[in-house]
């Protein structure tokens, strides 16, 4: 470390490497995300068999997202639920 | 039977053209018979830093048209007797080839040729399309930079969605003095962002431009430059080699160290 990485150290002030690199993290978060719609229809599919296997799902409630927000990126699933399995556990 | 690697990038600028010329004639002093081509039709490159550029008579179009042979069109560098260029047509463009014709071409190609590296145009359309259409493996350039990264990182998806088997990096320009005082990316955080296997690491070298200058790839030139080293060193790897990675960060003399610490470079 030399003196400048140092001092950036001891005042708090990220090296412009470090600012690169978190703003490369965020932006790819994003890049990735941007999901085409059948993908997100392949996701829902296997998530619905899935939990098939557990529940009784009605299929034409579903929906599956992708959403972004500043830091992240969260999937977002809601199944309605028509009954629930016997014997499962 | 060849093998035919796309070098690509996604940004421009990055140095595919120069990393495709320095390879070529790399592996050509490997005593291997390579064949370079240009798939960046309409904004022709290879050639002046090949420095092929005067004797042209056919290009890429005119084979995948048709209106040549292949032998006809690849052009012999003589100073690398194992060494062919196919250059990209400069007046049409990039809708002129289709992915299925290179395909074609390249299996042809690597029926007799050893090495068959495509120089892919910058961007994602149909040129690009058109580059990897042959190819069993890819090349990926970047520099140590946040555009260029986040392009790669596309690249890279692209390229894996793909027929292609095997995909590495190349990160180009890396100028250790910047990375030393925290003002570049290092190897280690390129590689944990991309999550991509590294073959190869070129430093920023003045030589590179004054190579191209002169239409001589660094890579002939034995002259220690430490551009011309790391692809020989990359081209040894293509080989199959197991070659440790340079260390850019030792060697420093006592000057330059000093300055280092005391945050003067």
């Amino acid at each position: 470390m030399n003196l400048r990485a140092l001092l950036n150290a001891l005042t708090g002030r990220k090296s412009s490497k470090d600012v690169a690199k978190e703003r490369l993290r965020l932006v790819l978060v994003h890049d990735r995300a941007s999901v085409s719609p059948e993908f997100l229809e392949k996701i829902k599919e296997e998530i619905i068999r899935v939990i098939s296997k557990y529940m009784e799902i009605d299929e034409s409630n579903t929906v599956v997202n992708m959403h972004r927000s500043d830091d992240s990126a969260i999937l977002e699933a809601n199944l309605a639920i028509k009954a629930i399995r016997r014997n499962i556990h | 039977m060849g093998e035919v690697i796309v070098i690509t990038s996604g940004k421009g600028g990055v140095g595919k053209t120069t990393t495709t010329a320095n390879l070529g004639v790399g592996l050509a002093l490997a005593e291997k018979k390579v064949v370079l081509i240009d798939a960046d039709i309409g904004l022709r490159n290879l050639d002046v830093v090949m420095g092929l550029e005067n004797r042209i008579v056919y290009d890429l179009v005119d084979v995948v048209e048709g209106r040549c042979r292949t032998k006809q069109a690849l052009i012999r560098d003589k100073r690398y007797h194992n060494l062919f260029l196919l250059p990209a047509a400069q007046t049409r463009d990039k809708n002129a080839v289709s992915p299925e014709q290179m395909k074609k071409l390249c299996q042809e190609l690597k029926e007799e040729y050893d090495f068959i590296l495509v120089d892919c145009p910058a961007g994602i359309e149909q040129g690009f399309r058109n580059a990897i259409a042959g190819a069993d493996q890819a090349l990926i350039v970047t520099t140590p930079e946040v555009s260029a990264v986040r392009d790669a990182d596309r690249i890279i998806g692209l390229v894996e969605a793909g027929e292609i088997k095997m995909s590495r990096l190349i990160i180009n320009r890396l100028r250790p003095d910047m990375v030393k005082r925290g003002d570049m990316l290092d190897i280690d955080d390129i590689l944990e962002i991309l999550a991509i296997e590294l073959i190869g690491v070129v430093p920023d070298d003045e030589k590179i431009i004054i190579s191209t200058n002169r239409g001589e790839p660094v890579a002939a030139l034995n002259d220690g430059s430490p551009s011309g080293k790391a692809y020989r060193n990359i081209v040894r790897r293509l080989l199959g080699e197991t070659v440790p990675f340079l260390d850019f960060y030792k060697n420093q003399s006592f000057l330059s160290r000093l300055k280092r610490i005391i945050g003067l470079s």
